[in-house]
């Protein structure tokens, strides 16, 4: 078992903040509490001893038991130290699946954060730019990764089509490039509602 | 007057007959370029960001002041595909995923499985696959090489690269008698043992694969355009590749020695002698030179494992993992339910989760796998090497130049099958 663990234990200990601990093939997995998650991974970036400032990876799995929480899992690196942990965090596929995100810890967390928002549907607070990536923005069908999710897709072929060539040309900008661009006058007219609100972006003067 | 000046006057407006240009009285001012930024869109079918990545930039005259990428257009769902095949069965998907360095790829997905399942292998595997890795690499970095050249403007090494690559492909095709798609691994071994030639074939290779790499070197790192397009261009500091999560060439290029055959080691690579190529300024020409370098490495590292490549079974003892082979399928009946169970039912794998990274020619490729018993994976997910090195995209190109942008892009060397996945 990889020593962090005790030193997590002995430094957040008496809260809910580290759950239980285990070993699977050699690597050690810890629990983290979803609200303590950002104090602990700077505890564990920062500290002299854990330094663990490389961030291997984050993921989500969803079991097909559907009584098991969603998993949240974040791989950690010291590079100094050559040590590796893995830590999960567990919220419920049925309820608010929300977490804080480590962007302002890790960069690298930014495209992953936002892969695992595009399969899964967990919103990460606190992301600076919370975007489907691998999907196109105005995709419908759901979050394709997760389990109740079919694995052809939920629409027919001919829906995706008839909805592929029914799309404005310019739904293929984010509306970030969209206000940066003269197009805005050519929006159709549910972007533009969005635009207004301020969901993202802002809307340029020559309205 | 000379008939030159003549020519002169007809052909060139603007200019006097002595050649001079004119001085035309501006009569209204030009408009305020500097404050009008604009957003062009390079891709997704635009041959300079290597594949189909569409980069929708913003710019300030000829400067980048932001690249917001998109992606998704090869998003093929390999991960959902993968909760719904046995494990053997996800191993032609590995192949599609970074079709530059399929055979690394295989072996990726199969020591996650066999680490999952507790196998070990036989040390013939061990070597073959250490083989297959390093050949990977090779043909991976020709093609990295051969094609930023053509993108900074120098054409012949792209030839000699692409001719190095097919004599690797024909190696390949030898083996698995595929070239691109090759699923040379299996759960508990190889789908096949290297054919009689191969090895005098991959010797051969390793014999005469430093001289193009050397001519390369010549025409290339000491060239003037080279070196000015390459220099000081896409520069991240130590901290800043290990904060991006870079992984790969692209650490090794700011200066961080982290290398998972030297620091994490598996297949044995810990008992090879080779060196970790680290870079210095972390810019485009540093990582051109540890890429060259590696595939020296990997060169050095492929004749080690010629010389030492041990006689013995490919595939582990074991009829519950390893297919038995056909005639003994179609004769021996114990045999003949052995190969039933593993078609029908697959290899069941044990309730739990790994997690192997190997380094991959694009940096750390990442197996996780999570079981819950069944023969098919709970979750398949790959760490994709190319997909974070390209994250640090926008970074590295604020404030280039536009044509700045290609070459730090192709610098990144990413595969879009593996991005999008």
């Amino acid at each position: 078992m990889n020593p962090s663990v005790d030193a997590l234990r002995a430094t957040f200990g008496g809260s809910t903040a580290i759950g239980r601990a285990l070993e699977s093939c050699g690597d050690t997995i810890v629990y983290v509490g979803r609200e303590a998650l950002l104090d602990v991974m700077a505890w564990l970036r920062d500290t002299p001893g854990q330094t663990y400032d490389y961030l291997v990876d984050v993921t989500a799995v969803e079991y097909r038991d559907r009584e098991r929480p969603l998993e949240v899992v974040y791989g950690l690196r010291s590079l100094a130290r050559r040590a590796d942990l893995r830590v999960k965090v567990e919220l419920d596929p049925q309820g608010d699946l929300t977490v804080d995100s480590v962007v302002p810890l890790w960069r690298g967390a930014d495209w992953l954060e936002r892969e695992a928002f595009d399969m899964f549907g967990i919103t990460f607070r606190g992301h600076p730019d919370l975007r489907r990536i691998l999907m196109w923005e105005t995709y419908a069908e759901g979050y394709p990764l997760r389990k109740d999710f079919p694995l052809r897709g939920r629409f027919s072929r001919a829906e995706q089509v008839r909805q592929a060539l029914a799309a404005h040309p310019e739904a293929h900008y984010s509306l970030e490039e969209l206000s940066i661009a003269d197009a805005y006058a050519e929006l159709p007219g549910d972007m533009k509602e969005r635009l207004r609100r301020g969901e993202r972006g802002t809307v340029p003067d020559s309205e | 007057m000379s008939k030159r000046t003549v020519e002169l006057e007809v052909a060139t407006p603007g200019v006097d007959a002595r050649g001079q240009p004119l001085r035309v009285p501006l009569g209204v001012a030009e408009p305020d370029l500097a404050a009008e930024h604009m957003l062009i869109n390079i891709g997704p079918q635009h041959p300079a960001t290597h594949g189909v990545l569409r980069l929708v930039v913003e710019l300030d005259g000829e400067t980048v002041v932001r690249v917001i990428p998109h992606l998704g257009y090869l998003h093929s769902g390999f991960e959902k595909l993968g909760e719904y095949r046995h494990y053997n069965q996800i191993i032609p998907l590995t192949d599609r995923t970074d079709y530059l360095s399929p055979m690394a790829n295989n072996v990726g997905f199969a020591l996650a499985a066999e680490k999952l399942m507790g196998i070990t292998i036989t040390p013939r595997c061990t070597v073959l696959r250490v083989i297959a890795c390093e050949m990977s690499r090779i043909i991976s970095h020709m093609v990295w090489l051969g094609t930023t050249s053509i993108d900074l403007g120098a054409f012949t090494p792209f030839l000699w690269a692409f001719q190095e690559r097919e004599r690797i492909y024909n190696l390949q095709e030898m083996w698995t008698g595929a070239r691109l798609t090759t699923s040379v691994t299996r759960v508990g071994g190889m789908m096949a043992d290297v054919p009689d030639g191969f090895v005098e074939g991959l010797r051969h290779f390793t014999r005469t694969f430093p001289k193009t790499l050397s001519e390369i070197d010549r025409v290339l790192t000491r060239n003037a355009v080279w070196v000015g397009r390459t220099q000081g261009v896409g520069v991240l500091t130590a901290a800043e590749a290990t904060n991006h999560s870079l992984s790969g060439p692209m650490l090794r290029a700011s200066g961080v020695a982290y290398d998972v055959r030297k620091d994490k080691p598996y297949l044995d690579y810990e008992t090879y002698d080779f060196d970790v190529v680290v870079g210095e300024h972390g810019d485009v020409y540093d990582r051109y030179l540890v890429r060259l370098e590696e595939c020296s490495q990997s060169n050095r590292i492929l004749e080690q494992a010629i010389e030492r490549l041990p006689d013995g079974p490919v595939n582990i003892a074991d009829p519950r993992v390893i297919l038995p082979p056909k005639s003994r399928a179609m004769n021996d009946m114990e045999a003949m339910i052995y190969h039933f169970k593993q078609v029908m039912e697959g290899v069941k794998a044990p309730v739990g989760e790994a997690y192997v990274g190997i380094e991959n020619p694009k940096g750390e490729l990442g197996t996780y796998l999570v079981s819950d018993g069944t023969a098919k994976p709970v979750r398949w997910r790959i760490r994709p090497p190319s997909f974070i090195n390209l994250s640090a995209l926008p970074r590295m190109a604020a404030g280039h130049l536009l044509s700045d942008l290609i070459a730090i892009n192709a610098s990144v060397d990413i595969v879009m099958g593996e991005v999008d996945r």
